[in-house]
Formats: C-alpha cells, structure tokens, sequence
C-alpha cells in the first residue's frame, strides 16, 4: 500500500530524514518511535505535503501513485489522512460546514455523490458517540478554543468521518490524561480494518498499551535503525533509546 | 503551490464587472461653476427652494479645502475637469420594463441583477439607478397601499416638497465636509422613501447603482425618513465597468428615524477598484449618517465593501432619542493596489443610548486599509453603552491595516468596550484545510467567510448570499 524507499528530506535546509525505507501494507499498524528530534513529525508532514519540507531524494509510492508529485489536498483526497499533534484553530469556521466541505471534497474526488444535509447529520453523531463527543461540538467553531484533549479527539472524529485508507496519527497521545487517551484508542481501534493502514508516531511506549501495532520501527538520526514486533516497544521503554543508539555506535 | 503564489493569483484575478453600454447620454459639457448648478437645477425642473439650496452649497464648497486627514494617497482631483451631469437619452420615465432602452436591461443581464419576475417573486421592488436617472421602478403600487413613498429624490422634489424641504441637508448640512457640500451643490439623483407612523414596510427596499457614462462623477443623495413607530429596510448595491480616468463617487445618505422607529441599511459595493497598477479605479467618498431623532429609535448599518480604488467612508449615527440604538457592522476588502479608510462614528447625546460597532477588515495584495471610529458620549447621555470590535485579517505580507480609534466620554456612568484584533491567514490553516481534502483556495474562502460572518448575519437573507458570493469571486484564483 505505502512504499517508501531511501526518502531524504530537508527543513530550512537541513537535512532531517537521511534515507528512510518503510512499507506499510494493507490493513498493517505501524507504530514509529524515536527521541526527540529524530525525524517523526518531519516524516508525518512529508507524507502528507507539507509546504517548507523539501525532498530531495528517494520515492514514496501509494498504491502504486507516486505520492509526492501531488498537491496536499490530493492526497487526502487519495485517502491519506494525518492526525496532527497540534490541531490548528480555525476562528469563526463552524465545525459542521468544515467537516462536511472536508468530506464531500473527498467523495468528490472519489467520484461518489455528496452527502445531503441529512445523511450527513445522522453520520455525524453516530461518529460522534464513539469519540464519546459532545453534540455542541458540531456547532463550534474548528477547535476553536478546544481543550488539549478536545482537540485531539476532534482529529480522531474527522478520521472516523473521512475514513482514510491510511491514517498517520502524529504524537496523538502527546497531552492526553489516560481516560481521554483510552477514549482516542477505541477511536483508532473501531477504524481499524483489513483495507485501512495506520502509521502511529509516538514518543512513548503508553499509547501502544491501548493501540497494538502490529511492527514497531525505531527512527533516529532520519533512518529506521530498528525494526521489530509489539514487543520492541516494550523493550525500548525499559532500556531508553540509548539501548538502541548505543549498539548502533557500537 | 505556495502560498505567496495564492496571494498573487488573488491579487490579479480580473473585475468581472468591466464593461461598458453604449448608450446615448445628454451630458454637460465638464466644468462647475454657478451656471452649471444652475443648468443641473433648471434641467431637472426644481421648484425655486431647491436652486437656492444648491447655490447655498456650492458657495460653501468654495471656500472649503479638500480633506487631507484620511488613511489615503492620490493625485489631486481636477473638479473641474468633471463633468455633473449625465441622463440616459429618454424624455418620459418608463411606465413598465417594456419601456426601458434594452441595453440597459441587458447591462442589469450581465450583472445578474434579477430585475424582473425573479425579483417580484423575492418581494423586492428596485428602484434601478443609472447613472443618474431612475429609469425603471416597480412595485410602487403596493408600496403606496401601505403608504410608503419609494422614489427618485428628484420625484420626491416635485411631489412631495413638503417632506424634502425640512429634511434635506438636516442630518448631513451642506457645511458638513468638503465632499457633502459638493455633492449638495450637484447632485444629480437619488433614492427617497418615507414610511408613515406606524407602518412596517412590507418589502425590502433596493437600489442598484452603477456608474456609466464616461468621465462623469456620480452624485446620489439619498433621504429616508421613518416616521414614528415605523420599520424600513433598505438595501443598496453597486457595480461599476472598466474605465481608464479615476471617478469620483461622492453620494450623501440620509437616515431619519423618529419615535420608536428602525431603519436598517444595508449596502453591497463592489465598485471597479482599478487596474492592477490602481489606475482607473472609483474614488469612493461618502457620507452616510443616520439620525435617531426620537426616543427608542434604532438605526443599523451593514456594509460589505469590497471595490473602489479609495474608499473613504464612515456611516454614522447620532442617538439624539433617549434610549436610541445605533449600530454598525461592516467587512471591508482591500486588494491589489486598494485603500480604504472607513470606519463609523456614533454620537450619544440622549439618555440609555446603545451601540455596537463590529468591523472587520480583510487586506490582500498590496491593498491598505484603516480603520476610523469615533464613539463620543455627551454630557447628558447618562448610561450610555458602546461596544467596539474591530478585527483585520491579513493576507500576505505586503497588505497593511490600521486602527485609529477615538473616544471622547463627557458623562461618568458611560460604559465602553473597545477590542481589537489583527491575525493573518497562517500556513498552518491553510495546510490543516488540505490535509482533510479541501483546496487552498475553498479553505481561504472559508477562513475568510468565517472572520466576516458575524457581520454577514446581520444582512437580509438574499444580500448575505450576495456578498458572500462577492467575497468567492475577489477569492477566486486566490489560491489554485
């Protein structure tokens, strides 16, 4: 599904992924961790287009599109989905027509016909409920003055509305408490699917407690430098990244 | 694509409204002294009191320099090289659209201005200004059941001296500034209603003005009147062709609410805005003021402002009735190479009187704008309130905006609020919308119709649609 072969990327003209090789197939979950610094949000962000990260070598391949000759919105609209670690606000946008904008957009694209006001609403708060969200969210603006939490559920939810074939979850547990962090992992976990792949980018071994992946990459100075099952995270949590940093020096 | 591509699409896309009719105008030759307010009076066939008061004016204007103080920057302005009147070639007003030149119906086509069936069935009557005679006028019949007067002001002159005499110039004096005096002494044209005590007009009241003729500076003057316990809501469009010479649009408008009455005013512009060098564009130099004459009267500006090369512009109120309400709600757009100076003015002198002022202003391109308000409470306006908000958005990094807020409070128990914002369109907005599928420029759209929309709910149902499409087509090719 997603193949990513020797993927260079520079930020400000420093070079931040150095030769980055992944492949993520069908209905796959993929936790990436590392420390700081070591590439993961730039990788998020280089998959989904972000303006500012520049390529400048290596191929990422999506169902056979090369995927980086297209715009942002034409990769979402391709089904990629990315889960920011810090949701943007967007004043005086209601979070109805955004959503519903977002996911017609999408249809569109995938040449399915839009969905009248009606269906909408009713896909609406049956997603809504298994975000455990509110009904006044859908009348506020774009996480506009959204709680930490509030936030990164809201991610979850348009997920669950636009229903990607590959989500990339970027530091989604990053300032959760653990019930809203369990709420957001039964999110993920209903969207899980043998069509749909994650790509999960976490700090910390906790969130893997709630969303089980099924390989665990390590990333450190722009590369995979490890690769193994559910149980490298584990692993990693007692001995640090050093453990891992410490044999590559070695 | 980037961003700073986006803002220079935006900045370029075309005025779609650029063309211009070919149609026959009995023009003065260009020049202004007293003859020629004497030709324009004689023309239009004014009683006596009429010439007296334009002559009035004109000798005032005289001895009146041209106001510096705006937020804005051009060349010194050749009056004499304008020309003050311009009528379409007919010597009897249409009795029913059959009558009207065809061309200047097709020019109403090509604007999209519904003025037949598909207007009659909105309830809308139109009171269709070109250039500088009303030529077209419906629904009088059903107005004048309810008793309401809706017509040209040189009508209004003619039929009903009685209700011009005392009211012209009571609310915008001749004396007032450099362009009212001038717009005084040679206004051409115009819209007058007058809503009896007590009557609700049953339509909303439109206009649309739209400047043709070559070289000619357009002068409406605009006078309604709601008497007590009355309600009017009056809605004023404009779109203007493409033209190479600056024009000069100096309009007055006059609101009168007395006891218990409301007038809601509400105004689309979309003038030419020039080139994309700002050649060509209109000079928008109005004054608009209401007066809440009476106790418990309530007078509402609404203004999407979104053409002209300069706007300057700052419809006012002044809460004379106790317990008086005035408000202001406004979404200015300055691009390419625009300037606006706009703001409002609310003036309270009666008791428990109330305003609220919300203007937004967005800026693109190159396009300046400010922000111009002035709240003043008088000594006997005890408990008077005021909120002030007044927010700009920003789009790339050549646009500027600015906020000059005065505030003069005489009385002790007055409450003011005044808050101000200014943000920018981020790169982070713009790149969240399109990673859920939207394109840069739906996302701007909707950036932007979120920031604008507290004002956008305040205008009647048809005219939100309106300038929320206005605001699409300045976005369109913003980004791509």
């Amino acid at each position: 599904m997603l193949s990513v072969k020797g993927l260079t990327a520079n930020v400000d003209g420093k070079q931040i992924l150095k030769g980055l090789d992944l492949e993520v197939g069908p209905g796959e979950m993929h936790a990436i961790m590392g420390p700081n610094g070591s590439g993961k949000s730039t990788f998020a962000h280089v998959l989904s287009g972000r303006e500012g990260y520049e390529v400048t070598g290596g191929s990422v391949r999506f169902e056979g599109t090369d995927l980086l000759g297209l715009e942002p919105e034409q990769r979402a609209q391709k089904g990629i989905f990315l889960a920011f670690q810090y949701p943007v606000e967007l004043p005086g946008v209601n979070n109805t027509y955004f959503l519903k904008a977002a996911l017609n957009a999408v249809r569109k694209a995938r040449g399915e016909t839009e969905l009248d006001a009606v269906s909408f609403m009713r896909l609406m708060k049956e997603r809504l409920k298994i975000l455990h969200l509110d009904d006044s969210l859908l009348k506020r603006a774009v996480n506009a003055g959204f709680s930490g939490g509030e936030k990164k559920r809201n991610e979850i939810f348009q997920m669950t509305l636009l229903e990607p074939k590959l989500a990339i979850l970027d530091e989604t547990d990053s300032g959760l408490d653990i019930d809203a962090l369990r709420i957001v992992a039964e999110g993920v976990n209903a969207l899980r699917s043998p069509e749909r792949s994650m790509i999960v980018v976490t700090h910390y071994q906790r969130l893997l407690d709630y969303i089980v992946p099924d390989y665990v990459h390590v990333l450190a100075k722009g590369r995979i430098i490890r690769s193994g099952g559910k149980e490298l995270a584990r692993e990693l949590e007692e001995k640090g990244y050093s453990w891992i940093a410490g044999e590559e020096a070695a | 694509m980037c961003a700073a591509q986006a803002v220079e699409d935006f900045v370029k896309s075309e005025y779609e409204h650029g063309f211009v009719t070919e149609i026959d105008s009995d023009t003065l030759p260009p020049g202004l002294d007293e003859g020629v307010v004497g030709a324009i009076s004689a023309r239009k066939g004014e009683p006596e009191f009429m010439l007296e008061w334009r002559l009035k004016a004109y000798r005032h204007w005289l001895t009146m320099p041209t106001p510096r103080w705006a937020s804005v920057h051009y060349p010194p302005i050749d009056y004499q090289a304008i020309s003050y009147f311009s009528a379409p070639r007919k010597k009897e007003g249409p009795k029913s659209l059959d009558e009207v030149d065809p061309a200047l119906l097709e020019t109403y086509e090509k604007l999209g201005i519904p003025i037949e069936e598909q207007k009659a069935l909105a309830g809308v009557a139109v009171d269709a200004v070109f250039d500088s005679v009303s030529v077209a006028t419906t629904f009088r019949e059903k107005l004048a059941e309810a008793g309401v007067i809706f017509c040209s002001i040189s009508e209004a002159v003619h039929d009903h001296p009685q209700l011009v005499e005392p009211y012209l110039g009571s609310v915008v004096p001749h004396t007032d500034n450099f362009y009212a005096a001038l717009n005084s002494a040679v206004f051409s044209d115009g819209t007058f209603v007058y809503v009896p005590k007590g009557v609700r007009c049953p339509m909303e009241l439109s206009t649309y003005f739209r400047i043709n003729a070559k070289s000619t500076g357009q002068f409406e003057r605009t006078l309604i009147i709601a008497d007590e316990g009355s309600y009017v809501s009056y809605l004023e469009g404009c779109t203007a062709p493409m033209r190479d010479e600056n024009q000069l649009h100096a309009a007055v408008v006059e609101l009168i609410a007395l006891e218990g009455a409301e007038i809601k005013y509400s105004t689309v512009q979309n003038w030419y805005p020039g080139d994309a060098e700002g050649r060509g564009g209109i000079y928008n130099f109005v004054t608009k003021r209401g007066d809440c004459r009476g106790p418990r009267s309530k007078i509402s500006w609404t203004q999407v402002e979104t053409g002209s090369a300069i706007t300057w512009k700052y419809p006012s109120c002044i809460l004379r009735g106790d317990d008086s309400v005035g408000e202001f709600y406004s979404v200015a757009v300055t691009k390419g190479r625009q300037q606006a100076d706009t703001g409002t003015k609310m003036i309270h002198i009666g008791r428990n009187t109330r305003s609220t002022i919300v203007s937004k202003g967005i800026s693109a391109g190159q396009g300046h704008q400010a922000y111009r308000g002035l709240v003043r409470i008088a000594q006997r306006a005890e408990n008077a309130r005021n909120h002030t908000q007044c927010d700009s958005l920003l789009i790339g990094d050549k646009c500027g905006a600015h906020t000059f807020p005065y505030i003069e409070v005489k009385n002790p128990t007055a409450q003011m609020e005044h808050e101000a914002t200014t943000s920018k369109i981020s790169e982070d907005q713009l790149f969240y919308c399109r990673t859920r599928g939207l394109s840069a420029e739906d996302a701007v759209s909707m950036i932007v119709n979120g920031f604008c929309k507290e004002v956008f709910k305040e205008l009647p149902m048809e005219f939100a649609v309106e300038a929320q499409k206005l605001l699409s087509i300045s976005l369109e090719g913003a980004v791509g």
